[in-house]
């Protein structure tokens, strides 16, 4: 695991013990917390390059990779963690791993 | 606009804690993907207790129950039932456990599941060791590998034992339904997950997931390992229904091992002759799975 | 309110079919086997329409009960001995997800060498997994405690699994009459639970996540207060019982003779019953003496034990299992209870009927005078079959 995701309860506000629910039971949804900070390396797309194969957004093990209305794929740099299945997936080549 | 391949709804969300390039996010979200928003999942000690995140945050849009480390299988009974005796007939109920959870101290409640045929499924994400607790072998670590466990040194060879034939196991309890699937072929994954949908009984899914710190690769090539495992039949795609054995994906003919063996720190230290033995052996499985299919 | 003549076994099938639980796994042990072979009978006819998973060891009973909690099912299992001692973990699981499962537990001696006999050891052992844990003296108080602890376990302040244990063979193969409530009477004061609230589909909830030290804490002492709420809740309950049915069985720790009693002994469970007597033959003959019976184990029931120890001079404990390296669980208990008091009693603590040895009026008897006349050790086991003088080697 790593240590990123050990401040994930810090997006909400319970402090003590009379705001928390009697069972344990987590309901925030885990996208508020960012994991960009994970990243070295950053997809940048070309969208010249682009078929709308949506292979990067099919891999992403991150849920990292939208796709806006016209149809382009695009990085959701909150949590894109940097690991380049996308780029090193991309058929034509169209994304490049950049170091930030 | 180009058709996705695979269903557009996310059941996973993102900021979840797992490693860069982990394959089994990939798994849940292909798995949830197919199910759909009725899925609850009973989740034991696995990497993905930890993925899932921690409290107050959860990474599923559906209901996720941890239960202890060896009792998925029982977890999803008495969900199953539980959802009976309520009137929630549309709920699909999902055990999903690593290899360990599942093939070696989850195997008793995996059998009890199975033999008592509870209509649900069961997930098995398989990154051939314990990963959660920092590379140690399990029973479906396969022969060479290294692990924390079974090191390369002076007088070790990495795992000096085979991988459990898990599907094997399951194969014996004669479910309803089985298939192996790999995060690298996306669509086959889901036509499987669509098809435990339609049958009733227990279904097992054999997911391969490949693990980049563990398994000693760099990230990126998580899915072109996943490729490899079933290209060099190290891991083939086949489903058994009603018994019947059949082959998802064939190949005219398959790579040779040592590409997939190579491309992993883990098998770094295997010798030609090692590579070649491990290379007859998933020959002989390969054929023995086609004979399989023959018997029909 | 219909007469039958009932096992301790079968009192506790007859309840948890009356609760109408929804759910029910369970794996055959001895002496317990019998409770969920009538349950089985039970949903075979239709009598009860619930789910039966035959699961493939108590570990998974357990599991599967906690999982249908969850799910807000009403979940009823049953064990004995090494059935309860694997379900270790899981017990901590049930409180932890506060899940209200109902068990039922035949107290028998664990192995080796191997017992099936009464012996408080397998209940005992799981005082620190968050279980209310209550004993029974006879057959009526197995079904009364059993419908209770349903009610209690599901009380929204509560939200805590429950166990009502009865003795291996004394009750739970050994018949008596018993009063069994009506469906009606039981659905007024049971009804069937309210699901709301708990895990459904289709919401991004998760029961049990990984926590960190920031909060994990504040869940346990949540825990833990819900556990002394427990207490009071019972007393109402107790009342609700009492109106429905008329019968009451006084508390966590109902006394008898004690008013003016120069010592009292503390007993679990049937060990009770015979002591009651001894007690009626040892004041025919002048000694005044008095019995309380630890009813309730978790919570302990601090309150009362105080109440007690205010008016009396030498109070012994029986336990029917030792914790070893220490002593009996309930002498520690009680003396740690008492440990701020002004008034101290005497204590002395008599470990017997270990594996099923027949606790006889005559071993009673023997406790009561060596209260009163105030010797021997602290913590004695004086049903051992010791030699009679020490024998002295060359
Ligand atoms: C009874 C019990 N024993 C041991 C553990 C420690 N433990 C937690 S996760 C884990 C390994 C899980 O391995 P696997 O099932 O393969 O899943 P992975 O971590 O690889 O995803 C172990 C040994 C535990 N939680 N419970
Ligand atoms: S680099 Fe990895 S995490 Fe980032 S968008 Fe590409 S596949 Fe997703
Ligand atoms: S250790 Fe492996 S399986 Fe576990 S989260 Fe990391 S990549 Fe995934």
């Amino acid at each position: 695991m790593s240590p990123h995701g050990h401040d994930a309860h810090k997006a909400t506000a319970y402090i003590t013990e009379q705001d928390l629910p009697e069972r344990p039971l987590a309901t925030v949804p885990s996208d508020v917390i960012k994991t960009a900070s994970w990243r070295t390396f950053l997809p940048v797309i070309h969208l010249e390059a682009c078929t709308k194969c949506y292979v990067c957004w099919k891999f992403c093990p991150d849920v990292a990779i939208g796709i806006d209305e016209a149809g382009w794929p695009v990085v959701r740099l909150d949590y894109c963690k940097g690991c380049g299945i996308c780029a090193e997936e991309c058929k034509p080549r169209a994304i490049d791993m950049v170091k930030e | 606009m180009a058709r996705l391949t695979i269903p557009a709804e996310e059941y996973m969300r993102s900021g979840h804690s797992a490693c860069p390039g982990c394959a089994a996010t990939l798994v849940m979200r292909y798995v949830l993907k197919g199910l759909g928003p009725n899925a609850i999942v009973t989740l034991p000690a696995c990497c993905w207790t930890v993925i899932g995140t921690p409290f107050p945050t959860t990474a599923l849009n559906v209901p996720i129950l941890d239960c202890a480390f060896e009792a998925t299988g029982a977890s999803v009974s008495g969900l199953r039932a539980a959802a009976d005796a309520l009137g929630l007939a549309d709920v699909i109920v999902v055990g999903f456990a690593g290899d360990g959870g599942t093939a070696d101290i989850g195997l008793q409640a995996l059998s009890g599941m199975l033999e008592r045929g509870t209509d649900a499924l069961y997930v098995m994400y398989d990154n051939e060791a314990y990963m959660n607790t920092g590379v140690q072998r399990s029973g479906a670590t396969p022969l060479g590998a290294w692990t924390t466990t079974t090191p390369v040194d002076a007088t070790s060879r990495g795992k000096g034992e085979g991988k459990k034939d898990v599907m094997a196991i399951v194969a014996a309890h004669r479910p309803a339904y089985a298939a192996t699937v790999n995060v690298a072929f996306p669509e086959d994954f889901l036509k499987r997950v669509e098809k435990t949908k339609t049958i009733r009984g227990p279904k097992f899914l054999h997911a391969f997931s490949p693990c980049p710190p563990g398994w000693r690769y760099p990230p990126e090539k998580t899915i072109a390992i996943g490729r490899l495992a079933t290209d060099t039949n190290s891991f083939p795609l086949y489903e058994i229904e009603g018994g019947k054995y059949r082959i998802t994906r064939k190949l005219g003919r398959a790579r040779p091992v040592a590409e997939y063996l190579k491309a992993q720190g883990r098998f770094s230290h295997l010798t030609d002759a090692e590579i070649a033995a491990i290379q007859s052996e998933v020959d002989g499985r390969w054929a023995r799975l086609l004979a399989l299919e023959t018997l029909g | 309110m219909p007469r039958m003549v009932l096992s301790g076994n079968y009192a506790q099938s007859y309840a948890a079919k009356l609760a109408r639980v929804h759910v029910i796994a369970a794996y055959p042990i001895t002496p317990q086997t019998a409770i969920v072979e009538k349950l089985g009978e039970f949903v075979a006819s239709g009598e009860l329409s619930a789910q039966f998973i035959k699961v493939e060891s108590e570990h998974s009973a357990l599991q599967a009960c906690i999982s249908a909690a969850a799910l807000g099912a009403r979940t009823y299992t049953a064990t004995s001995s090494q059935g309860l001692l694997l379900m270790h973990e899981l017990l901590h699981w049930a409180s932890g997800a506060r899940a209200p499962v109902v068990m039922g537990v035949v107290n028998r001696a664990v192995a080796p060498p191997w017992s099936i006999f009464t012996d408080h050891t397998d209940t005992v052992a799981q005082r620190d997994t968050g279980w209310i844990q209550f004993y029974a003296e006879s057959n009526q108080e197995v079904l009364d405690t059993t419908l209770m602890a349903f009610r209690l376990a599901e009380h929204p302040d509560v939200l805590l699994p429950a166990m009502v244990t009865e003795d291996a063979f004394y009750l739970s193969h050994t018949v008596e009459p018993v009063d069994v409530p009506t469906q009606d009477e039981v659905d007024e004061f049971l009804p069937r639970r309210d699901v709301r609230g708990l895990i459904r589909p289709g919401a991004g909830v998760r029961l049990g996540s990984f926590t960190m030290p920031d909060l994990y804490e504040e869940f346990r002492h949540k825990i833990a207060r819900a556990m002394e709420r427990s207490a009071e809740v019972f007393f109402e309950i107790e009342d609700d019982y009492h109106r429905l049915t008329g019968r009451h069985h006084g508390g966590p720790l109902p006394t008898y003779r004690v008013d003016d009693a120069d010592a009292v002994l503390m007993t679990m469970g049937t060990a009770t019953t015979t002591a009651r007597s001894v007690v009626d033959a040892l004041r025919t003959r002048g000694n005044r003496v008095g019995l309380a019976k630890l009813r309730a184990f978790r919570p302990f029931p601090v309150k009362e034990v105080r109440q007690l120890a205010a008016t009396v001079d030498r109070i012994g404990v029986l336990d029917r299992s030792f914790t070893f390296g220490a002593a009996g669980a309930a002498f520690t208990e009680v003396a740690a209870a008492l440990y701020p008091e002004t008034h101290r009693p005497a204590l002395k603590n008599f470990v017997a009927g270990l594996g099923g040895r027949d606790l006889t009026p005559k071993v009673l008897e023997g406790m009561f005078k060596a209260l009163l006349k105030g010797d021997g050790p602290e913590v004695d086991w004086p049903d051992l079959k010791r030699r009679a003088e020490v024998v002295r080697h060359g």
